[in-house]
């Protein structure tokens, strides 16, 4: 073990000093550090477009920005969200986390760890950057569905481009993951006895695996469509626009089971460590997290039931779709039954875990009204999409990311955070969260689509609501970023077990967690 | 007016079970068989859910309230319990398939455009839209007709004064009630969607195809929509009127268009259907 | 033990690439499979040949049978159906014209590409003759009509008494190499 660790990266014990030491870095908690500051950047990067957006909705007419730069906004928001702030969050978390979870000394492919890490940058800056070229940032909306798309000018050759680097560094990520995992856990510990927390990035990595080559695919015949005078996607030349998006979305729904996983496997930590009872139903979860990652590949067609399939596919994608409600409510089921009968205390990471089971089901009840076919196709498009989408990704990854944060801030920084502005954050979130989405359902019902700049005037009083609540919640996450700077640069020395309640091979090392950890194998038991 | 509207809207933003109090916050009254259907599956999901809420959530808050540390709640060690895990996953698949059974009928009807009274061709273009009559040869085009300055640009603010304001055009599509009306839909250059919420309407039109659903209003008015696809910098300025007539009316309006049309075919119709893009 | 791990680590990870390496050639694989079901099931029509029909006349039956015309974006051309509706029997072999007038001002070459309505209908529908079965080329100005010559099968589902068949014909100059 000591030697393979030797080979796989400098043998340097303590972290080296100065901040070059990050372009090189090999170590699994300086490439976890790393991706979660990225990820908070992109956060409030991809959150300052969402408020240029709810500012021109702020009223019918046209007020701030023209609709072309309107759907550019909307369009690389998405994208900024979902590849740069939600999912290399949940990859900073697994690096920091998998290897002391399981007992690791690092990552197994330590230098492609740090390339996976610094391909980011780059897309990143190629999306935003993309604002700056001539005609703008692409503003097809993040489905990129031709022939839109096509349309577009050279940022959607740079947006295509982005996607792919960041494709492949969630792959090389993923590679990583696995492979730690497999092969390098404290011995003793078989596979049913691993960390939620671990078994939900291992079903998410494969996930990964199965579907980014898929969009690489997709994208890459999107390119040639544009430039080199193919028709995958052209009626004129035997194409078919649909055809993009099944592919697209036999993508994009694992896609979103893949930002929604490594949550739920949070959430098991944060709830078992505050009711101070292990969690309920371990194997069920098990089960449960491996079912909806399997059902995830046959739903795809539920975001086309306008598109005109005929009644059989309609009637498939409907039944599937409703069917991973199942497997969803079990996990929802598990956390109460954690609950019960604990010992609670409501420590902020508890309390975002709490926001998390409500509201993330408020999302899985759209979400079921979305499944059925007739009704969604009279809110397809519309901002009950909208709403649904954000209850399940804001209240719900986000949610944990940011539980998540708070629970083992104590362990990466050594400090205990400030628990009251904690407390803060979590209830101006919670509250201008819902404040800023839950009228988002009445929008969609009474038939506003989504994607517009400009609306109907009887639209108004709910988008102001909104577009209020929008402002409250962007800028209620600036004291998130204090509370994370405060509690870095000081504060309540904590424990090497920082909650009483928490369980797991991270709470027996101290904190901060030194540089190097693991080096020999601990036991487990 | 305006006021009320935004406490309502507040009370119903808190107590979903308001939502259902009045139009402005649900569906918009269905005027069609088949979206009076949707109505109906949405209000069972609906409850469905609200009952779920209930019953979980409430057992969730009585344990987060009972069983608190601070009141002294010692920590239970259970951590599984087979009969209690294949309860609550049986459960959800006999709810499931008490909403599966309605929908399934609804998605069935929603399919069958057969023996239709009469077919209208729909195109969507960037960004307003063509209707062909295909059995009583009328044929229009139906654009925004707000007025630009209402809407302003980001350096002058616009006045809102009509009341549709973004959801009026200068050509209605003119539909007799009780009649079946099937619809062929198409696109010229991007995706679109031809989206009206009480016919229970809302399909893609696509560069090359043709799909096909169908309509029938059962009452006279004015029904309105919108483009539901994103179709570039206007998406949001192509709205759809549909306006259900007595059949009577309709034959008039028919006549009068085929009146107009005839007229406006006289001289122009080389000079009208030229490509602006020819040298 | 320590050399085992790093070559059991890259084993593994020399498997996953080759699942993802699989994933993505599945990714691509897609598209013929996906013409293929929409072959089968008649949503597209991608090779556009000849059929032949199967000969049995079914004179109980009615089937209407819709034409309609559709240009693609830049075709500002005339592109109109002569017999929107006609009425056949299943197994007769009928003859219906589309009309181009080419009164854009200079040569284009374009593709027609038809589409059903109920998409379920394609494959009993069957064209012996089609102008969409090659390009066409237009002079500036010119006006020419063609012909579409089909049968409806008498197999074709009794619960579908309408079809509607779409072209829409697609500018394809640049690509086809002619100068207009
Ligand atoms: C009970 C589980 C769920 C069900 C039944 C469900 C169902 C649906 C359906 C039917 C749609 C399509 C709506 C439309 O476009 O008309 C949709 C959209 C969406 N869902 Fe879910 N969903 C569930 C959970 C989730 C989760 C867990 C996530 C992510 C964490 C998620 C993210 C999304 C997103 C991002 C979209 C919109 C995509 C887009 O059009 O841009 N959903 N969902
Ligand atoms: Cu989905």
């Amino acid at each position: 073990m000591e030697a393979a660790h030797a080979h796989a990266h400098d043998d340097h014990h303590h972290a080296p000093a100065g901040i070059g030491r990050y372009f090189t870095t090999t170590n699994h908690k300086d490439i976890g550090s790393m991706y979660m500051w990225f990820s908070l950047i992109m956060f409030f990067v991809g959150g300052f477009m969402a408020l240029v957006i709810r500012a021109e909705l702020f009223q019918p007419g046209i007020q701030i920005v023209n609709p072309d730069v309107f759907n550019q906004l909307t369009t690389i928001h998405a994208l900024v969200m979902i590849f740069g702030a939600v999912m290399p969050a949940f990859v900073g978390y697994a690096n920091w986390q998998i290897p002391l979870m399981v007992g690791a000394s690092d990552m197994a492919f330590a230098r492609m760890n740090n390339w996976s890490f610094w391909l980011m940058p780059p897309a990143a800056a190629l999306l935003v950057g993309s604002f700056l070229v001539p005609g703008g940032a692409a503003g097809s909306g993040w489905t990129l569905y031709p022939p839109l798309s096509i349309q577009g000018g050279i940022s959607v050759d740079m947006t295509i481009l982005a996607v792919h680097i960041m494709g492949a560094s969630s792959i090389m990520g993923s590679i990583n993951i696995i492979t730690t995992i497999l092969n390098m856990r404290a011995p003793g510990m078989t596979l049913m006895r691993m960390p939620m927390f671990v078994w939900t990035w291992l079903i998410t990595a494969y996930l990964l695996i199965a579907v980014m080559p898929v969009l690489a695919g997709a994208v890459t015949m999107l390119l040639t469509d544009r430039h080199f005078g193919t028709h995958f996607f052209n009626a004129a030349g035997g194409g078919d626009p649909t055809m993009f998006m099944h592919i697209f979305w036999f993508f994009g729904h694992p896609e979103v089971y893949i930002m929604i996983l490594p949550a739920f496997g949070i959430i098991s930590h944060i709830i078992p460590t505050f009711a101070r009872k292990p969690l309920f139903g371990y194997a069920s979860m098990v089960y449960a997290t491996a079912s909806i990652a399997l059902l995830s590949f046959i739903v795809w067609g539920h975001h086309m039931f306008t598109v005109g399939m005929p009644a059989a596919g309609n009637l498939f994608f409907m039944y599937a779709t409703m069917l991973i409600a199942v497997p969803t409510g079990v996990k929802v089921f598990n956390w109460i039954a954690t609950l019960w009968k604990g010992s609670i205390t409501f420590e902020t990471p508890m309390l975002f875990a709490i926001g998390f089971v409500s509201l993330f089901t408020i999302g899985g009840f759209s979400g079921l009204v979305l499944a059925v076919t007739p009704v969604d196709i009279t809110l397809h498009n519309t901002y009950y999409v909208v709403a649904h989408f954000h209850y399940v990704l804001f209240s719900g990854a986000i949610f944990s990311i940011m539980g998540g944060a708070y629970y083992w801030l104590p362990k990466w920084t050594g400090h205990m955070y400030d628990e009251t502005l904690g407390k803060v954050h979590f209830w101006l979130t919670a509250i201008s969260f819902n404040i800023t989405f839950f009228p988002q359902h009445f929008l969609g019902l009474a038939g506003m689509p989504r994607r517009i700049p400009d609306y109907a005037p009887q639209f108004t009083e709910f988008n102001q609501i909104s577009s209020i609540g929008a402002f409250l919640l962007g800028f209620s996450q600036l004291l998130f970023l204090y509370v994370v700077i405060k509690c870095i640069r000081g504060g309540v020395k904590a424990e090497a077990k920082a909650w009483e309640g928490a369980e797991g091979l991270e709470w027996t090392v101290p904190s901060p967690a030194p540089y190097h950890t693991f080096e020999t194998p601990p036991a487990f038991h | 007016m305006k006021k009320l509207r935004v406490i309502a809207g507040a009370i119903a933003a808190s107590l979903p079970a308001l939502a259902l109090a009045g139009y402005d916050v649900n569906i918009p009254a269905p005027k069609t068989p088949i979206s009076m259907q949707i109505y109906g599956l949405h209000m069972e999901i609906l409850w469905v859910c609200l009952a779920i809420f209930v019953v979980v959530f409430g057992v969730m808050f009585y344990s987060l309230f009972a069983h608190r540390k601070s009141k002294g709640a010692v920590a239970a060690n259970f951590h599984e319990n087979h009969l209690v895990e294949v309860i609550w996953t049986l459960i959800p698949f006999v709810i499931l398939a008490v909403i599966a059974f309605p929908a399934t009928r609804t998605v069935l009807a929603m399919k069958d455009a057969s023996n239709p009274d009469m077919t209208i061709k729909v195109t969507a273009y960037q960004w307003k839209w063509q209707y062909d009559y295909l059995n009583d040869g009328v044929k229009l085009y139906a654009t925004l007709s707000t007025p630009r300055d209402q809407i302003g640009s980001p350096e002058e603010h616009g006045k809102i004064t009509n009341e549709h304001y973004l959801l009026e055009t200068d050509n209605n599509v003119v539909v007799p009630v009780g009649k079946k009306i099937r619809l062929l839909i198409t696109a010229n250059d991007v995706i679109h969607g031809w989206y009206v919420p009480q016919l229970g309407v809302n399909q893609y039109g696509i560069p090359g195809f043709i799909k096909d659903t169908w309509f029938q209003a059962n009452e006279a008015g004015i029904y309105r929509g919108q483009c539901s696809q994103i179709c570039g910098k206007e998406h949001g300025y192509m709205p759809i009127v549909v306006e259900a007539k007595s059949p009577e009316d309709y034959a008039a309006w028919v006549k009068e268009q085929k009146a107009k049309q005839a007229e406006a075919a006289q001289p122009a119709d080389k000079v009208s259907m030229a490509d602006t893009t020819a040298r | 033990m320590n050399a085992s791990l790093a070559d059991r680590n890259a084993l593994l990870a020399r498997k996953l690439i080759i699942i993802a390496c699989v994933m993505g050639c599945f990714g691509l694989a897609l598209v013929p499979f996906y013409r293929q079901i929409c072959e089968a099931t008649g949503i597209s029509q991608s090779r556009v040949v000849a059929q032949t029909a199967s000969g049995s006349i079914d004179p109980t039956r009615d089937v209407t049978v819709e034409f309609v015309a559709s240009n693609s974006n830049g075709l500002g051309w005339t592109f109109e159906a002569l017999n929107p509706i006609v009425q056949v029997h299943p197994g007769v072999v009928t003859t219906v014209r589309y009309r181009v007038v080419n009164n854009t001002g200079r040569k284009v070459i374009a593709q027609a590409v038809p589409s059903y309505a109920p998409s379920l209908a394609a494959p009993y529908f069957k064209k012996l003759k089609c102008f969409c079965f090659d390009q066409q080329t237009f002079a500036p100005g010119e006006a020419r009509d063609m012909q579409v010559v089909f049968v409806v099968e008498p197999d074709l589902p009794t619960d579908i008494s309408r079809i509607s068949l779409s072209y829409t014909f697609f500018d394809i100059t640049a690509e086809a190499g002619g100068k207009g």
